[in-house]
């Protein structure tokens, strides 16, 4: 790997954890030039408390598995155990889990908080830089504002990590960021350690509409603009390989467009293209295909049921609503089996939100999914149902190899829920995000307010 | 798909202005219904285990434990369902366009003062979202215009009908008024100009109302707003329409009431974000709230939003109608219901939030019932109508079945195997 390369893909990992190393850093890139310097790194620590032992619950895994009166432990940010009835680590804080069920913290693949922030003023309307069909130089993360009230209430609905993604006014939005849900001052204590960026790209009818004076103002339009685009990258990046292999004489002009793109024809983007219709979804693979790159996901793919077997094929993932739908031309044919569909069909399917009122509630979608899969024959089963909230998401943001199921090792990104998780009448009692109780429902001081709710507003989530 | 519902009548444009019942039972085949062994909620009274239900001409003729089928009529075998009133939706869409796809959409006229505006007209009752209303138990909607601060109408519509002046069930339901951030341009930029707008209208319709001679012989001054739209407002300030009032913030809540009682509307408020705020004056005023029961975000219209608003109205004594805003489409309905539940209200409250407190909020007084005389919309349940394990199975509207399939449906079975078939 160049060093340039570790630079733009690893540094946030590397420099994440300590104070120190990040003094070490500048000093080891004094006399370098920006891009060898760190990018924006995660300055996210992870809080501790004691050990957790959480007895007789229902444990949902996410990996086929429903444990019936089950334990599970975590300590030191990490489940220790799942399944066994081992002893408790010294100093454990012992829940009872009677009536209770566990699943993994619920990631959403597609989030606007804190580039849309409440109260929604005009000033807070960060999420769409829509001065170019193609932005890919801006970051979500220089528009996040920590202090977004939604955030709280979306811990409360037991989200434990979200990508949060510029809007979709342009071809290339910019590029996401995929944070921890936990009280933070900046975004870097936020941000997901080591976590890669995804780029917003977007089909159809808002690019167009948004440009129509200008230009894309077709669908074929829009085409062309990606094509474009990563033409021009594919120079760029070749341009930049080249220098950075002997790195002689003076270095390409620096371009951070480019540079997002190059990104993703390195692999080292993933990109997340909002899609709705399955003729457009499909455009886009051949897209990927002649440039080299894959979709790691689809976004609003109203119509992915469509076309699920080429999803499959091509390994890209299609992050979904279970019941919008209707509200534009391109979300005409929505239809309620669309996630069963599309896990019958083997393709990886993904309940996301959208939408600051359903990131609360993504257990509720999931079970709305399930049930009418279920209804119209289609065999879905719970821990499938689990999956669409939770692995193939952390799949979607490739962080599953770290959480996103409940397996010994992982991390202790957890949720206890009052009731069945798939019941409309159910809760997130407790979370732990990276092993810290971040919500507690039955404990007003562990219900995060943002510096926004300071003094004016209130929840009201303490039932 | 034709819907099973049957037409036969022809009524007039102006029949559309008075009450509808009238006619249903002419409508309706003389077939009879015993929906027999379910669990009965009739929600004007306690739950019946294996009851039965009986309707015939469109109207329910009888509900209880011990009641035989007629003879002659149509036996249905509930046992172990759910058996409700059809759901009434308090602040609908379907058949009125889809929310957000303007070309379809009805419920929306262009400029400010529009209390005339009645959207019945031009509702279509082949709309996809007429069946996907009624896959949600949904049987009647009050359609809600939209737009400016004095946009229309509400009408009430049963989910079922081949012309849409048979569907009517009211109209006018209410005066919409809104009163909320939206409504600040109205005024200037300023509630309060905004208010001082309404108390004009208000006041020019009244004098409207007393000097219609002279005004037919132009010895009247200028008026605020077109004599058409001056009558619009009459009924409500007769009493005779409620006026249906979205209000968020406190202030605008209270501004609501204050106008409720300068002018003696009967009023219905919606949104009221901050209602818990001043749940009991809400509750003094004896006015009912349509809402959506998990609105927790804060805006500057409402920085008091709160997860439990529904339950803490609820608790001053406040009737709810609860409402379904969300993309998902007004099928969710009764998942709202749910969530309302998970907020802490009671189950049977919930239940009536969306059956006979909207009835009677909106003057539907044959509505929202499982009782004799009451129209005929029922709706068997799989199971708890407000979990997402359970489905509407059969849903009848005005005492005949209505179909449940959809276009979704179409196209899900279309794409069940890929490639598809044809």
């Amino acid at each position: 790997m160049t060093r340039w390369q570790w630079c733009v893909a690893t540094v946030g990992m590397a420099l994440s954890t300590a104070g120190p190393a990040a003094a070490q850093a500048t000093e080891q890139f004094k006399d370098t030039l920006s891009f060898d310097r760190p990018q924006y790194p995660s300055s996210y620590r992870r809080r501790t408390n004691p050990p957790v032992v959480i007895r007789n619950a229902t444990i949902m895994t996410a990996t086929g598995a429903e444990l019936k009166n089950a334990t599970i432990v975590l300590q030191d940010g990490k489940i220790v155990s799942v399944g066994e009835t081992g002893s408790s680590p010294a100093g454990a804080q012992v829940i009872d889990g009677t009536g209770k069920f566990v699943t993994p913290g619920i990631i959403d693949t597609h989030s606007h908080m804190g580039v849309y922030s409440a109260p929604g003023s005009a000033a807070e309307q960060d999420g769409n830089e829509a001065t170019n069909p193609v932005t890919a130089e801006v970051w979500a993360e220089h528009s996040i504002w920590p202090h977004d009230p939604q955030i709280p209430l979306a811990i409360a609905g037991g989200v434990t990590v979200a990508q949060i993604l510029p809007g979709s006014a342009n071809l290339i939005g910019g590029r996401s960021a995929v944070i921890r849900l936990v009280p933070a001052r900046t975004v870097q204590e936020m941000k997901y350690p080591g976590a890669a960026y995804g780029v917003k790209m977007a089909c159809g009818e808002n690019p167009k509409r948004v440009y129509q004076n200008r230009g894309p103002s077709t669908r074929m339009g829009n085409m062309a603009g990606y094509r474009a685009a990563f033409i021009q990258a594919e120079q760029y990046r070749v341009r930049w390989d080249k220098w950075l292999k002997d790195r002689k004489g003076e270095p390409p002009a620096r371009d951070l467009r480019m540079e997002t793109l190059a990104g993703v024809l390195r692999g080292e983007i993933s990109v997340q293209n909002h899609c709705y219709r399955a003729d457009e979804m499909a455009q886009m693979l051949d897209l990927a295909q002649e440039f080299g790159f894959k979709i790691r996901s689809f976004h609003h793919g109203v119509e992915a049921y469509k076309i699920a077997d080429l999803l499959a094929k091509a390994g890209t993932a299609a992050s979904v609503w279970s019941d919008w739908g209707g509200f534009k031309m391109e979300a005409y044919d929505e239809v309620l089996e669309n996630l069963a569909l599309i896990t019958q069909a083997g393709a990886r399917g993904v309940l996301h939100t959208d939408s600051p009122d359903g990131i609360q509630r993504m257990n509720q979608d999931a079970a709305k999914a399930m049930y009418a899969g279920i209804r119209a024959g289609i065999p879905i089963t719970r821990d499938q149902a689990l999956r669409w909230i939770t692995a193939n998401p952390a799949w979607v943001l490739s962080i599953d190899q770290q959480t996103g199921t409940l397996e010994t090792g992982k991390t202790a990104d957890v949720v206890l829920w009052s009731g069945d998780p798939f019941s409309v009448y159910s809760k997130a009692e407790k979370v732990w995000n990276d092993g810290w109780l971040v919500f507690d429902r039955l404990d007003k001081s562990r219900q995060y307010k943002t510096d926004f709710n300071l003094g004016q507003t209130d929840p009201g989530v303490g039932r | 798909m034709k819907q099973p519902y049957g037409t036969r009548s022809l009524i007039g444009p102006l029949a559309v202005a008075f009450a509808i019942t009238a006619t249903i039972g002419r409508e309706a085949a003389a077939q009879t219904i015993a929906i027999t062994g379910g669990t009965v909620f009739p929600v004007s009274g306690p739950r019946i285990e294996h009851g039965t239900v009986v309707m015939s001409a469109g109207t329910i003729v009888a509900v209880g434990a011990n009641i035989a089928p007629p003879p002659g009529a149509t036996v249905i075998d509930a046992t172990g369902k759910w058996v409700t009133p059809g759901l009434i939706h308090a602040n609908a869409n379907a058949g009125g366009g889809v929310a957000g796809l303007f070309a379809y959409s009805e419920q929306s006229k262009q400029g400010e003062v529009n209390p005339s505006f009645n959207m019945a007209e031009g509702i279509d009752p082949a709309a996809i979202t007429i069946p996907i209303a009624r896959t949600g138990g949904i049987t009647t909607g009050i359609l809600t215009p939209n737009g400016s601060f004095l946009p229309g109408v509400a009408i009430a519509i049963d989910f079922a009908g081949d012309r849409s002046e048979q569907m009517i069930a009211r109209s006018p339901a209410a005066l919409m008024l809104d009163l909320t951030d939206n409504s600040k341009g109205a005024g200037g930029g300023a509630r309060a100009g905004t208010l001082t707008r309404i108390r004009k209208l208000f006041k020019d319709a009244l004098e409207y109302d007393r000097r219609r001679a002279e005004f037919k012989r132009g010895a009247t001054q200028e008026w605020s707003a077109p004599a058409a739209e001056l009558e619009g407002l009459l009924p409500a300030l007769r009493g005779t329409v409620p006026v249906f009032v979205n209000a968020n913030r406190r202030i605008d809540i209270e501004n609501a009431l204050k106008l409720g009682r300068e002018y003696h509307l009967k009023l219905i408020l919606g949104g009221a974000i901050e209602g818990w705020q001043i749940a009991a004056a809400i509750a003094a005023a004896n006015v009912p709230v349509v809402m959506e029961p998990n609105r927790d975000i804060p805006s500057f219209d409402g920085l008091g939003a709160r997860l439990d608003n529904v339950t803490l109205l609820r608790e001053a004594g406040v009737k709810i109608a609860i409402a379904q805003g969300d993309p998902g489409g007004e099928r969710s309905l009764r998942y709202a219901a749910g969530n309302a539940v998970r907020n802490g209200v009671s189950w049977d409250d919930a239940l009536r939030s969306v059956t006979l407190w909207p009835a009677e909020a909106f003057g539907l007084a044959q509505y929202g019932a499982l009782a004799p005389g009451k129209v005929a919309n029922v709706v068997i349940w799989s199971g708890d109508p407000f979990e997402f394990s359970s489905a509407a199975e059969r849903v009848f509207i005005r005492g005949r079945e209505a179909s449940l399939r959809t276009r979704e449906n179409e196209l899900r079975d279309r794409y069940r195997t890929l490639p598809p078939a044809r």
